[in-house]
């Protein structure tokens, strides 16, 4: 058993530095956007499973041959008061941070939840007192202002996509479209439940670059996705378009008009901070030369790394080992 | 029958539009000449409008004059002004933004502007 813990350490350790710095560093992903975005899952998910895995079985190897056995022995252990000397400090030690671990992840995931949801019922709120919906459809909404922004927000039934006034002017009627399926595609495919997940792996350990590296890459990804699932009914030139009237009307140079028109701005435009550079030039590029998707059998050779990543730590856990 | 949403947002359009206050019995009078006003053709008690009322001053979009009997209801802040708040937590960077909303584009810096107007003007 105490073999299973050392191999799940080093599938951690591989898990949170060397994996993901090499993925994220790879080329492929912008050639088939949804395998890597399993792959990222498998490592995240892998990663925590190991990393409070190998303390857990180090923490129980004392008591027994296998998992079932040694939490056995753990319950007799703490049932009858015994003191903790039986099991040896370090071990103790040891399941103790398994155990804080495993909770600092699920109340984090829990916190960042309640906490987006908030954000997301109060902005909900002041969208239905400010939007107007567009012929009709009550999921599509335009709001009274000069920049060019589109941006949806999830909410099961109550999903929208919001429109700027801005963005209706400066748009021909394709490239809306363009913009129009990217959104609802983010909607479609549960794009935030991702986002969700990853800003969570990332409040909880903001300090290993897996969850850096994982956050910003889903970021870029479901962008990928939701370019890829507008350019089924719009062609490239379109959809780039659309892309760069969108972020010239949003960046510092937001004065320039592309279609050199008037400019499109109010005075109140917020700063441009931005967390990951080079993300919408990275989208432009693909569409500018657009690369072939990986062959199916890279693929299903990366899907069965991701099931192996995700099998490997609770089958380890569970062999008995010695 | 119109939600408590729908009769927020009519009497929010109301005091927007209103020069000065008014009174609940004016705002119901008011609602009565709009699509959400007469639900199934009754009309609307004026304890629904001050709950409506309350609901918004608890949201902070509504203040009430109470130096005067009955009370007077505005609008804290204008339309345009809401909507550039609005706009303004959209268009910034904060924490988990893009968690709580999904932008088409996200905020660009100036030296991705330079590459965006270098790959699209070749």
């Amino acid at each position: 058993m105490i073999w299973a813990s050392y191999f799940l350490a080093a599938l951690a350790v591989i898990l949170a530095w060397p994996a993901p710095i090499a993925l994220s560093r790879a080329r492929w992903p912008a050639r088939s956007p949804f395998t890597a975005m399993i792959l990222w899952q498998s490592i995240a998910l892998g990663g925590g499973l190991s990393m409070i895995g190998a303390m857990l079985v180090w923490g129980l190897a004392p008591l027994g041959d296998d998992l079932i056995s040694a939490t056995a022995a753990l319950v007799q252990i703490v049932g009858s008061g015994q003191s903790a000397d039986t099991l040896g400090v370090i071990h103790v030690f040891a399941l103790s941070a398994a155990a804080l671990l495993g909770m600092h992840l699920v109340f984090t995931l829990m916190l960042t939840f309640v906490r987006i949801e908030r954000q997301r019922h109060r902005h909900r709120d002041m969208l239905n007192l400010l939007s107007f919906p567009v012929d009709g459809n009550p999921s599509t909404r335009v709001i009274n202002h000069p920049s060019p922004v589109a941006y949806c927000l999830p909410g099961g039934a109550r999903s929208v996509t919001v429109l700027s006034d801005g963005l209706l002017q400066l748009l021909t009627r394709s490239e809306l479209e363009a913009v129009l399926i990217h959104e609802r595609a983010h909607l479609n495919q549960r794009h935030h439940l991702l986002l969700w997940a990853f800003a969570a792996w990332r409040s909880a350990i903001p300090w290993l670059p897996t969850s850096q590296l994982a956050h910003r890459a889903v970021n870029e990804l479901i962008e990928m996705l939701a370019d890829d699932e507008a350019l089924k009914s719009v062609d490239e030139t379109t959809l780039m378009r659309a892309i760069a009237v969108v972020a010239a009307g949003t960046g510092p140079q937001g004065a320039t008009d592309p279609r050199g028109g008037s400019s499109a701005l109010g005075p109140s435009q917020p700063e441009a901070i931005q967390e990951y550079p080079l993300a919408t030039a990275q989208r432009v590029q693909r569409l500018l030369t657009p690369q072939p998707a990986l062959s199916l059998a890279q693929q299903g050779g990366v899907l069965s790394a991701s099931a192996l990543l995700l099998a490997i730590p609770p089958l380890l856990l569970l062999m008995p080992l010695r | 029958m119109a939600t408590l949403g729908d009769l927020e947002r009519t009497v929010m359009d109301l005091l927007w539009a209103a020069p000065e206050a008014m009174t609940a019995n004016v705002l119901r009078d008011s609602i009565a000449h709009t699509p959400a006003g007469t639900p199934a053709g009754r009309e609307l008690a004026v304890t629904t409008v001050l709950t409506v009322l309350s609901r918004l001053e608890k949201k902070g979009l509504v203040e009430r004059e109470r130096d005067s009997r009955p009370h007077r209801y505005r609008a804290t802040t204008s339309r345009a002004d809401h909507t550039a708040e609005l706009m303004h937590d959209v268009l910034v960077t904060a924490p988990d933004r893009e968690a709580v909303l999904a932008r088409f584009i996200g905020n660009v810096s100036e030296t991705e502007a330079q590459t965006l107007r270098k790959l699209l003007g070749g």
